[in-house]
């Protein structure tokens, strides 16, 4: 077990420069001057030479990946080409709305998904496991965006209980756990959730039926166990993988909640690329992309360590 | 003499009832009254857009400012109008063209892309497939939605941009499931024999390789069309994709945003429409997958 994980460890790295060379190369797939945003489209050649010297687009392109690299390295990933901020303090503060934002979410799915995929799995072939299927194929195929409008058409714009936008009162963007704040949360947690929802119950209603069908449940059955006995044991078996795919489906909402972001003007990581897209702001995009790829990619390896750990029957080789 | 006829006759007969393959997976998925309705809506949504001209009751461009945001049911306007006076249904008809292509197209090249970069990773094994393996890994390390939006976005708003970053999107995922099956097929016994008997690379992944790998990756390239159509609006939904004034499901719905307060279920319809076609994409992939029997 030690050396697959000084093994997974390692493939980490060759991942983590990969995904870096991706988003350094985002700018440089971008039609026309990176600086287009900030300079005037009359300005002179000397004036472009200059400013092109200034953020470094003059230099080579390994040399400019290095240098970049090892200012991310030092938590500096430049400053927005918009706003002169830098893009780590913007970065930083939308991360936190977001990742709050998809926790509550990948909570709420994972209890419901699983909810529904336990129920499902257990009563195989009954009328109740084809409305759970029903209720999970709706999950993974509903665009989420358009669940969003739909909610906020109810429950704010109709009945008027929710409010239909933003983080909190007054636009704030600062979180505090009280009711005025969480009121916002509702709706855009509610939306987010569905799509781990779907997915958590698939998973967890073919780990089910699966664990079910193997002897060592007979076995117990056999033995004179109580249902609820036996419930235990699936639960216990379902777990790991179940959980697994919950710890997946957090890292693919951060890195897509952007349509989600949009529809509740969520002030997150959506809302920054938004913003960072439609003004041309290259170091901010790149930013932006660059922190939720390594949030992507280490959850995806703690996933697998945590998974080894609570699971030693995975024979990993 | 007579037992010869007979014989004879036996063996006219017998073909005919042999079946093959393609014979009971669409026998399997014709008894799937899911996966039948999903390939009729599906049918009737390109027939939809195949025939918008005929169909479509008015010119899904032409708006009259003094009927804008007309309710359902409005005379002359039986799905409303939309924020620029367009008629809805028209519209959403006409819709059904941009928004097809647009999920469809990316999976459709991906497919062709994805399963030849995991054939011949898979079929030449050793290093070479580490090396190409490792390299899709990294694009898999993006969620994909992130990796839509961040190379429409870095690349610029625009239709053929949008289709570009879902195909690349959606290439990792075929390539990774065509390898993995390519290198099952690979170690068969029969690939080995007609290896040991002489055949060529290309003749071996012709004759034994293509006809295993191609099914599976074709159920799962089908599942992802559902995803697409979403990915492919929501690119649109963004303002990434088609531009006004082209009819697009994931763009009405963005232009009709601002209108939840006044037509609300009109806002809505375009979403209405990708919801249908996306959850039938999922069905019928759902079927094809059980009635070819293939394992994810």
């Amino acid at each position: 077990m030690l050396s697959y994980l000084a093994r997974r460890f390692v493939y980490t790295v060759p991942i983590l420069i990969g995904v870096s060379l991706v988003c350094f190369g985002l700018v440089h797939i971008a039609p026309g001057d990176p600086l287009v945003s900030v300079l005037p489209p009359d300005a002179s050649a000397d004036l472009q030479k200059v400013m092109l010297a200034i953020y470094g687009f003059d230099r080579p392109y390994a040399e400019q990946f290095a240098k970049w690299i090892w200012r991310a390295l030092n938590g500096d990933l430049g400053s927005s080409i918009a706003t002169g901020r830098p893009v780590t303090d913007e970065v930083i503060k939308a991360v936190g709305n977001t990742l709050r934002l998809a926790v509550v979410a990948t909570f709420i799915g994972f209890l419901l998904g699983s909810l529904f995929g336990f129920v499902a799995g257990y009563f195989r072939d009954t009328f109740v496991d084809k409305l759970a299927s029903a209720l999970s194929v709706l999950g993974v195929s509903v665009p989420h965006y358009w669940l969003g409008m739909v909610l906020v058409i109810i429950f704010a714009a109709q009945l008027g209980w929710l409010p239909p936008t933003g983080a909190g009162p007054g636009g704030s963007s600062d979180w505090e756990w009280d009711w005025a704040h969480i009121r916002h949360m509702v709706l855009p947690a509610i939306t987010m959730s569905v799509i781990p929802m779907g997915i958590v119950a698939r998973t967890v209603r073919a780990l089910v039926a699966d664990i079910l069908n193997q002897e060592f449940i007979v076995g117990l059955r056999a033995k004179g166990l109580t249902d609820v006995g036996v419930l235990l044991h699936v639960i216990k078996n379902a777990a790991p993988t179940a959980l697994a795919v919950m710890g997946l489906q957090l890292g693919y909402l951060l890195g897509g909640s952007i349509l989600i972001e949009t529809v509740f003007s969520w002030p997150g990581t959506g809302n920054l690329l938004n913003a960072a897209i439609f003004q041309r702001d290259l170091p901010l995009l790149q930013g932006t992309i660059l922190v939720l790829a390594l949030f992507f990619v280490f959850l995806n390896l703690a996933v697998d360590v945590l998974q080894t750990a609570l699971d030693p029957r995975i024979q990993r080789a | 003499m007579a037992t010869l006829v007979g014989s004879a006759r036996e063996i006219e007969a017998a073909p005919a009832k042999a079946t093959g393959y393609w014979t009971g997976v669409w026998r399997r998925l014709r008894r799937d009254p899911v996966a039948i309705g999903a390939a009729i809506v599906i049918l009737l949504i390109v027939l939809m857009a195949a025939f918008a001209e005929y169909i479509a009751p008015a010119d899904p461009y032409r708006g009259v400012s003094l009927r804008r945001l007309r309710p359902i049911g409005t005379p002359g306007y039986p799905l409303g109008s939309d924020e620029l006076g367009r008629d809805m249904l028209s519209r959403l008809i006409y819709g059904a063209r941009l928004s097809l292509f647009m999920g469809v197209t990316p999976v459709f090249i991906a497919f062709f892309l994805g399963s030849s970069i995991g054939i011949f990773a898979g079929y030449v094994g050793g290093r070479l497939n580490t090396v190409i393996m490792r390299t899709i890994d990294v694009f898999y390390a993006f969620p994909s939605v992130l990796l839509a939006v961040a190379l429409s976005g870095a690349l610029g708003a625009g239709f053929g941009n949008a289709l570009l970053s879902l195909t690349v999107v959606f290439i990792p995922p075929i390539a990774r499931v065509a390898e993995a099956v390519t290198t099952q097929v690979r170690s068969r016994d029969y690939v080995e024999a007609a290896r040991a008997s002489g055949a060529g690379a290309l003749a071996i992944i012709r004759a034994h390789v293509l006809g295993n790998v191609l099914g599976p990756i074709f159920v799962y390239a089908t599942s992802l069309i559902s995803v697409s159509m979403i990915l492919a609006s929501g690119l649109s939904f963004l303002g990434l994709g088609t531009r006004p004034p082209e009819p697009e499901w994931g763009l009405m719905l963005n232009t009709l945003r601002t209108a939840i307060y006044v037509q609300p279920w009109v806002a809505a319809l375009p979403g209405t429409m990708i919801f249908v076609t996306s959850i039938s994409f999922n069905l019928l992939s759902d079927g094809l997958r059980s009635a070819m029997d293939v394992k994810q």
